[in-house]
């Protein structure tokens, strides 16, 4: 490879790199201001963990990643195998692509008209059901991807001798395609936790149903603070550990692609 | 099969033709929607100078940023695809992994970096190469450069996958032939990738110019994209008709990117990436 080029990869690994690993080390500076190395420090960690607003937010997010998440990898694991198993359709691929090419605003305030009309009351239950929208497009794409490789002749195997095609699901297909199912589960988690602008529209008024990324995006606003360092250390460690997770599972097949 | 079409027609589809019907409508007296009277009164509206600008700024924000990830994107990926085969794809995690985690922080991030008492002006004012901090932060200069960062990772990604689907024997003909190495790249290696490329720019044009978060966060309210515009409709002015139909505008041009995506797609021979 050219000189040139491994430096500019290199270049562009530390444009990405670089202002995530300047948040993490600031979030351990004693001082709160972030241009001087004043020691060591975990007292921000200390100030997150007491302050009631951030463990709230954090424990709705929890509620809203966990629920959509299980939700949308049960109906979007179905939803490839069903796919992978019909007739290819053009509009049934576009309908899947298409929640992750819709800006997020758009997809917030249509959400956001549907529910007022329907007068459904906006809450932790209305983010969950915006949030299996995109989740169930993205479990459903890793799922197809590893059905590709799947030898269906298994599944004709278990039919011809009698099974279900409940049982032949549940027996056969499933076990087989699990790691995968678990990657996607862990994508969609991963989401879902951090995903703002959809559950900024659809929580509705009022303090109850702040998530995380709600919480966050106030203190921003407010401005620079070391809480905000610390709170974003943990919250990418954590994205970080679930997406590796998943890629190991994945048998290294890169989220995303 | 069932339930993921109809959990996704009853709160996607029938959502975005709520809009579209919204559009056509305008706001009550008391706020809410005036159900009356159908109209056009929100496009000839959106056609005023006022909106155009905006819509023309967002994308010409959009493009310009897009331009700068194809630029860095593209001999990233071509690097990563030229490296030895058992580090690819590990290369090409670490490109992505930052695309996974939280938006708001990676924006943020960029706020600590480029105020004025910030890192990057600490050492220009350290290396003596400026005496006051130079205004970094909250103009179009730190919203392109937010979106170039949280999009790139998309590019290298879509740029990847075709390199990877490149026959190397092309490229190996060429050369053999007597053509350079730059030669090679720009008559055979670049058309033969112009479906990654496509795909890569319609990601980050079609994100960059329906963005909210960057332009308010890194432009400091003083840069109005088509994003803050919908945003401002929807829990400031609760104009929502009118948010509607700069959204179903929005939604035109996002079908107007995909449909040059797919035919740049074509026109390369290749599939999608």
């Amino acid at each position: 490879m050219p000189k040139v080029l491994s430096a500019h990869l290199a270049a562009t690994y530390a444009f990405l790199y670089l202002p995530i690993a300047v948040l993490i080390a600031l979030s351990f500076n004693k001082a709160g201001l972030p241009t001087v190395w004043t020691g060591f420090s975990l007292e921000w960690y200390g100030k997150l963990a007491a302050n009631p607003k951030i463990l709230a937010s954090g424990w709705n997010s929890l509620v809203v990643a966990v629920v959509s998440t299980v939700i949308a990898t049960t109906i979007g694991t179905l939803l490839a195998v069903g796919v992978e198993r019909s007739r290819h359709s053009a509009a049934r691929d576009a309908l899947l692509f298409a929640p992750m090419i819709i800006p997020d605003i758009v997809l917030a305030i249509a959400l956001l008209s549907f529910f007022t009309l329907l007068k459904f009351s906006l809450g932790l239950s209305s983010i969950i059901l915006a949030h299996v929208v995109f989740n169930i497009a993205f479990v459903c794409a890793v799922v197809r991807a590893r059905l590709k490789s799947f030898d269906w002749s298994l599944v004709e195997a278990s039919r011809d001798l009698g099974a279900g095609a409940f049982v032949t699901f549940w027996r056969i297909t499933l076990p087989l395609i699990l790691p995968a199912v678990i990657a996607a589960a862990l994508l969609a988690f991963t989401l879902s936790i951090d995903e703002f602008i959809i559950a900024y529209f659809t929580a509705g008024a009022g303090q109850s149903s702040t998530t995380l990324p709600m919480q966050i995006y106030a203190m921003i606003r407010f401005g620079v603070t070391p809480e905000i360092n610390a709170m974003a250390t943990i919250v990418m460690l954590l994205s970080f550990v679930l997406v590796l997770s998943a890629q190991r599972l994945n048998r290294g097949r890169i989220p995303g692609s | 099969m069932a339930p993921g079409l109809l959990w996704l027609t009853a709160l996607m589809i029938v959502p975005c033709l709520l809009i579209f019907v919204l559009a056509f409508y305008e706001r009550g007296i008391y706020g809410g929607i005036d159900w009356n009277a159908p109209t056009l009164g929100n496009f000839r509206r959106a056609a005023d100078y006022l909106y155009v600008s905006i819509f023309l700024d967002s994308a010409r924000i959009a493009a310009i940023t897009t331009a700068i990830a194809l630029l860095i994107g593209y001999p990233a990926a071509f690097a990563i695809s030229r490296a030895p085969a058992r580090w690819q794809t590990s290369l090409l995690f670490l490109a992505i992994l930052p695309f996974w985690t939280n938006y708001l922080i990676r924006t943020y991030a960029w706020i600590v970096l480029l105020n004025p008492v910030g890192l990057i002006n600490s050492a220009l004012i350290g290396i003596g190469a400026t005496i006051a901090p130079l205004p970094l932060l909250y103009n179009e200069f730190a919203v392109i450069l937010g979106l170039v960062y949280s999009y790139t990772p998309f590019v290298v990604l879509a740029i990847y996958s075709s390199l990877q689907r490149l026959d190397p024997s092309y490229a190996e003909a060429s050369r053999d032939l007597g053509a350079s190495a730059l030669t090679t790249f720009l008559r055979i290696t670049l058309p033969l990738t112009a479906a990654g490329v496509a795909a890569g720019a319609v990601f980050v044009f079609v994100l960059s110019i329906g963005n909210f978060v960057t332009p308010d966060l890194l432009g400091g309210g003083k840069l109005q994209m088509i994003g803050n515009l919908i945003y401002d409709q929807f829990l400031t002015a609760r104009d929502w008709p009118f948010g509607a139909t700069l959204s179903g505008l929005l939604i035109a041009l996002m079908m107007l990117a995909l449909a040059f995506q797919a035919m740049a797609a074509r026109h390369a021979g290749g599939g999608h990436a």
